[in-house]
């Protein structure tokens, strides 16, 4: 019979290998899945996994998207990775990637139409300002009141959504719109725009960021004192209480520093591919950045790849629904049946599964 | 603006619709908690039994077998949950997410060929004799069967958790299932069984606003309600009855706001004076209880009463420099029930003192030896 065995320590093997195992299992359960609603499963695959990078037809288009989608889904997953290392489940980021969206737009229509070389760095403040604050409450809520802040952050989604509706009937909306909803468009305002740096790439300043923050988190998990805290209190919130940890402004530094990168992530994308806020601005970024989080193993490089990753799905699902109506809907149960698929898998991380003869104990 | 336009007995009536779907989610996650188990997946699983039940609803031209189907719907999408976290000792807390974003694409990829069809109406089902009592009757008795039933379930599953035998291995399981073990029970039978629990009921209560309350089939119909129901039982510290106040609470804030928007009334202009009279039905509770029970400390009374007050003079400000403006108006209304949710969880929380008292077990994963 088959017994499993639990490991001293996780395997770092199966660390490795589990996120790649879980992305080919997910790709034959999604063959199934798309067999099941009569597309044939090799083309829908290959439409979404090969055709945006290689085909001669689409990758011009299709390669620069890559960057432009995985930008956001990084940025947002590297701060949700600080927190979940430590036991801190911040599941809002889509509204704080709202708020700071919000946040940033107001001070750049503020402005306009003056034109200065300011205004788009102000933006980026207030943007992260936004993203910071709207983290910060449940943080607060935690740690004043110990509110659970997965309620609390997720909560804040909803009221988030219903602000940005408000200001693009309200507050923010464009006056020269003739009566629609929706912001004036930043992305055509010379001061706010946040256009594509290198031609060809899609790399417009979220991908800097994104980058930068990759290589931030490396260094403070890797070599800084907090990044240690982080970890131990992951592993054994009673050690980190011995080792002198103070749980309460870690609770604050997760959540503020996931809340302000998300508000960075929403900010890029206004003033860039969105160009302007409107009713539908926030496209669920914040809740595929989960995923990404988990698939990168909380790994600031890891997540990298995933977000890469990630990105191809939102860019072949919409190749998909265009060459084979494939409905947007069947992605995001693709990305959650990958979710689910990646925990399936941790089995083989933290256990060794023998095979042992059936014996009196 | 017209006051005199908003019906009381329409209003209690509209009350005990909007809180029936809260009230079986929150049961079900409430029964699947005590067995120690967090499940965070109760919008997915919500969405699917509303997609369940409407769409076999309108294949078999029966609402009360959509019904079945939702709950049968629910429980099967909760299975791959306990199927992560029952035996391959998958955490609970991304288990849930999983699930929810699993649920909620599943549900939209099902309710495609769906959208604009209108599901078979549920008769009504008037109870003889108190039916024709002024005001109650038309509140309280002449509404679809399944609101009953969701009445009857959260007693039923209030007598079950208390005075039986199951419940008490339920429990037992839920706070220490190390003991639970060793005494013999099968803590992993239990506990699937109460995650199927849990997943039938949020089933029921999607397909009753997919069925009864909407009735109609749109894109993420759940609308955070299934959340809702998870913040409620942390609301109402994992016991039945306080389960029953907290979701009549929230149906209650609902009915209110769709009640306020049709009369087309600010709700600034009656939240403030809702606060306060809440305020001195505390105020009066607490002094009566206390004084019966000889326990009154007056102190932390009148402070809690002040907090009411001041919450609503300042809500009454906000109303009178913002002239009830029809934006704001608008974000308070539609925001409501979330910002709500918030304000009770912290309520509850700073009240319980750090302290959870919520099952030991909550979230732990087991694993036999």
């Amino acid at each position: 019979m088959i017994s499993l065995i639990k490991r001293p320590q996780p395997s770092k093997t199966w660390m490795v290998a589990t996120p790649v195992l879980a992305v080919i299992v997910t790709m034959i359960l999604g063959g199934l899945l798309f067999a099941a609603m009569g597309k044939d499963p090799f083309v829908a695959i290959r439409t979404i996994f090969w055709d945006p990078l290689f085909s001669p037809d689409f990758a011009a288009y299709s390669r620069p998207q890559l960057l432009v989608k995985a930008a956001p889904l990084i940025l947002i997953a590297i701060g949700l990775s600080l927190g979940f290392k430590a036991g801190i489940w911040n599941i809002g980021a889509e509204g704080q990637y709202i708020m700071g969206a919000i946040c940033g737009a107001a001070i750049g229509l503020a402005f306009y139409p003056m034109e200065a070389w300011f205004i788009f760095p102000l933006m980026v403040i207030g943007g992260a300002l936004g993203g910071f604050l709207w983290g910060l409450i449940p943080a607060l809520c935690k740690t004043k009141f110990n509110a659970p802040e997965i309620l609390v952050s997720l909560m804040l989604v909803y009221f988030a959504e219903q602000i940005m509706i408000a200001v693009s009937l309200g507050a923010l909306r464009n006056p020269e719109g003739n009566g629609f909803p929706g912001s004036r468009n930043l992305a055509q305002y010379a001061s706010s725009a946040n256009p594509e740096l290198i031609a060809g790439t899609g790399a417009h300043w979220g991908v800097m960021a994104a980058f930068a923050a990759v290589v931030a988190a490396y260094v403070l998990l890797s070599k800084h004192m907090l990044g240690f805290q982080i970890r131990v209190t992951g592993e054994s919130p009673r050690a980190a209480g011995f080792a002198g940890v103070n749980s309460k402004r870690l609770i604050i530094f997760c959540l503020g520093t996931s809340g302000a990168l998300a508000g960075l992530a929403g900010l890029f994308e206004v003033t860039g591919p969105a160009g302007q806020i409107t009713t539908s601005f926030n496209t669920g970024y914040g809740f595929t950045a989960i995923i990404v989080a988990f698939l990168g193993r909380l790994n600031p490089i890891g997540i990298m790849l995933a977000g890469l990753l990630l990105a191809l799905t939102f860019i072949g699902g919409e190749l998909a629904q265009f060459m084979l109506s494939l409905p947007s809907a069947s992605i995001q149960v693709f990305q959650g049946m990958l979710l689910m698929t990646l925990l399936a898998m941790d089995i083989l991380v933290n256990y060794k599964i023998v095979w042992r003869k059936k014996e009196a104990v | 603006m017209d006051l005199g336009s908003i019906s009381l007995v329409a209003f209690f009536a509209s009350l005990m619709v909007a809180s029936t779907p809260i009230l079986l989610a929150a049961l079900g996650e409430m029964v699947t908690e005590r067995a120690g188990v967090l499940n965070l997946g109760v919008e997915g699983m919500m969405i699917i039994g509303a997609i369940c039940g409407f769409a076999i609803a309108i294949e078999s031209g029966s609402a009360a077998a959509g019904f079945l189907g939702a709950a049968a719907g629910g429980a099967l999408l909760s299975m791959l949950f306990a199927i992560l976290t029952q035996f391959l000792y998958a955490t609970q807390v991304p288990s849930g997410l999983a699930l929810t974003l699993v649920g909620v694409g599943l549900a939209s990829l099902i309710g495609q060929p769906y959208v604009g069809e209108s599901p078979p109406l549920m008769g009504k089902l008037h109870i003889p004799v108190f039916e024709s009592i002024p005001f109650f009757g038309p509140v309280m008795f002449q509404h679809d069967p399944i609101v009953y039933l969701s009445l009857i379930l959260a007693v039923l599953v209030g007598v079950f958790l208390k005075y039986t035998r199951g419940g008490l291995i339920l429990r037992a399981v839920g706070e220490n299932h190390d003991a639970a073990h060793a005494l013999g029970y099968k803590v992993r039978l239990v506990r699937v069984m109460a995650i199927g629990f849990g997943g039938a009921m949020a089933g029921l209560g999607g397909a009753y606003i997919s069925l009864i309350r909407v009735p109609q089939w749109t894109d993420g119909i759940t609308g955070g309600i299934g959340w809702i129901a998870l913040a409620i039982v942390v609301f109402a510290s994992w016991k039945p009855e306080r389960v029953v106040f907290g979701a009549y609470l929230f149906g209650g804030l609902t009915a209110l706001q769709l009640n306020l928007q049709a009369a087309n009334i600010p709700l600034l202009f009656v939240l403030p004076y809702l606060v306060m009279l809440a305020g001195v039905i505390y105020f009066v509770i607490a002094v009566a209880v206390g004084s019966w029970k000889k326990t009154l400390d007056v102190k932390p009374t009148l402070k809690t009463f002040a907090q009411f007050i001041g919450v609503g003079l300042v809500l009454l400000l906000i109303g009178i420099a913002t002239n009830y403006a029809s934006s704001l108006d608008l974000l308070m209304l539609s925001s409501a029930p979330f910002v709500a949710t918030i304000v009770v969880l912290v309520v509850i929380s700073a009240r319980s003192k750090g302290a959870s008292n919520g099952p030991a077990m909550l979230g732990k994963i087991f694993q036999a030896h």
